[in-house]
């Protein structure tokens, strides 16, 4: 798992990537984060993007900045994928105990 | 020149196909970028070994990866394609205004003068370009914002700009091809675009001599011959030899005209190939014989090129992007299919063989030459 520092005021949220998106990123397994702030899907995937520029645009549309069609949010078993953007995710996730998942839609072909 | 390099981008992923002067045994190197679609890849003409792919993915969106050493190791470079200015409208399907939205890259054409320099032609219909290897784009949207821009329309393919060709006689004269309006021309680098389909004629189109609206597959010049340029369209082969001011249909004997490739021997300004497809609606060659069609005079006349190619149960179709040429003489020709077969020939299409079979189907094939 990758590590990060963190400091007063600063959460390590853990991030559970789909395959293609740790490859790009260049990583294995889950991945942490350093969120500042309030921890919401922006700030997460903010910090994310932070660490790994090479995400950016892949989950989120850079034109609109919402989630991408095909990709959908979840955490503590429940889907956020709906949720406003600056919703506080769940306690589970914003103290690392739980991760927050981008999960790509199944197909075929 | 001591090689050849075949830059393939598949649906599922890009290959790297190499091979000495002789063009008879080729390397394999692949899949590379596995799982995601590879619209295109393109190498610098200044230095072959810098070479940008263009990878997207229905999940995941664009992102655009670019080779310093051949195809061996990449990095990932910028994929912000924001329009520049008002967005403005074109026509959805139904003929209602829609917004433009960036999908993807179709088409990136390297700079001949500057390996940092490249163009990228995108859905919807836009060229971008980038003088920093990449990292950033700037819209040249004097293209989008021509001001026929609310009457393009989007194919079953999507709007794109995909074919994007250089004047080498003339650093400020390009021109572009967009499903479905048709080609335009710059005479200024870019910044400013007319129309240039004059003798196009489209029956999908309920004024089938309009201005704008034509389904263009694929355009292609010869440097040595600039204002002459060869079409392959939704239907009809077209050619033109006052750098796009009016066209005239070269079908001739053909068995079908339509299709999606054309591409002119290095050798030879007046040695056209086409790919016929059987129609608009049936996306395989005509009886299963997979046959390249070649002109020796310009177009008019074609003789069909069958030595080494399946003449039967070919149930495939051969894409835009997926044919081209070498710089070897004889010339080389190489296309790729979306049953995943490479095909080439080391003698301007007497004979082919298939360099590599069962890949995941061809959505590009771009010949470069190794110093």
């Amino acid at each position: 798992m990758s590590q990060v520092r963190t400091g007063h005021g600063v959460r390590e949220v853990r991030v559970v990537l789909p395959a293609h998106l740790r490859t790009l990123a260049g990583v294995h397994g889950e991945v942490k984060v350093a969120v500042a702030g309030p921890v919401t899907q922006r700030s997460v995937l903010d910090a994310l993007e932070g660490r790994f520029p090479t995400l950016g645009g892949t989950i989120r549309d850079r034109a609109s900045a919402r989630r991408r069609p095909y990709l959908r949010f979840f955490a503590c078993s429940e889907d956020l994928s709906h949720g406003e953007p600056d919703d506080p995710l769940p306690e589970e996730v914003a103290s690392g105990r739980e991760p927050f998942i981008v999960l790509g839609a199944i197909s075929g072909g | 020149m001591s090689g050849v390099r075949l830059l393939v981008g598949t649906k599922k992923g890009a290959f790297v196909l190499t091979s000495d002067g002789a063009r008879r045994t080729w390397s394999v190197d692949g899949p590379h970028f596995a799982g995601w679609e590879i619209y295109h890849l393109k190498g610098s003409p200044v230095d072959p070994d810098r070479i940008y792919a263009s990878q997207s993915s229905s999940w995941f969106g664009q992102v655009v990866h670019r080779s310093d050493d051949g195809g061996r190791s990449w990095t990932t470079v910028g994929n912000d394609f924001t329009y520049e200015g008002e967005t403005g409208t074109h026509q959805w399907y139904d003929g209602t205004p829609h917004p433009w939205e960036f999908a993807r890259v179709w088409h990136f054409e390297p700079a001949l003068d500057d390996a940092d320099t490249v163009y990228a032609g995108v859905e919807d219909a836009a060229i971008f370009r980038s003088t920093d290897g990449g990292q950033s784009w700037q819209e040249l949207s004097g293209l989008r914002g021509h001001g026929t821009g609310r009457e393009w329309m989007p194919g079953a393919g999507g709007m794109a700009v995909h074919t994007i060709i250089q004047d080498p006689s003339d650093r400020q004269r390009m021109f572009v091809a967009i499903s479905a309006a048709g080609v335009f021309r710059s005479d200024d680098g870019g910044q400013s675009w007319q129309v240039k389909n004059t003798g196009l004629r489209s029956e999908f189109l309920p004024e089938p001599e309009r201005e704008v609206g034509h389904c263009v597959h694929r355009i292609a010049l010869h440097p040595d011959r600039p204002r002459t340029l060869f079409m392959q369209k939704h239907w009809d082969v077209m050619r033109s030899d006052d750098a796009g001011d009016s066209w005239t249909e070269v079908s001739g004997n053909l068995p079908t005209d339509f299709g999606f490739a054309v591409a002119i021997n290095a050798n030879e300004p007046d040695t056209v190939y086409v790919v016929p497809i059987t129609s608009d609606s049936v996306h395989f060659p005509p009886e299963g014989k997979l046959r390249v069609f070649r002109s020796k005079t310009g177009g008019h006349e074609w003789e069909p090129l069958t030595e080494g190619l399946p003449q039967q149960h070919a149930y495939v179709n051969v894409l835009r992007d997926a044919m081209d040429v070498d710089h070897l003489d004889p010339c080389g020709v190489y296309f790729g299919t979306t049953g995943g077969d490479v095909y080439g020939s080391p003698d301007g299409g007497e004979h082919w063989t298939a360099i590599v079979e069962h890949l995941p189907a061809v959505l590009s094939v771009e010949a470069q030459d190794l110093p």
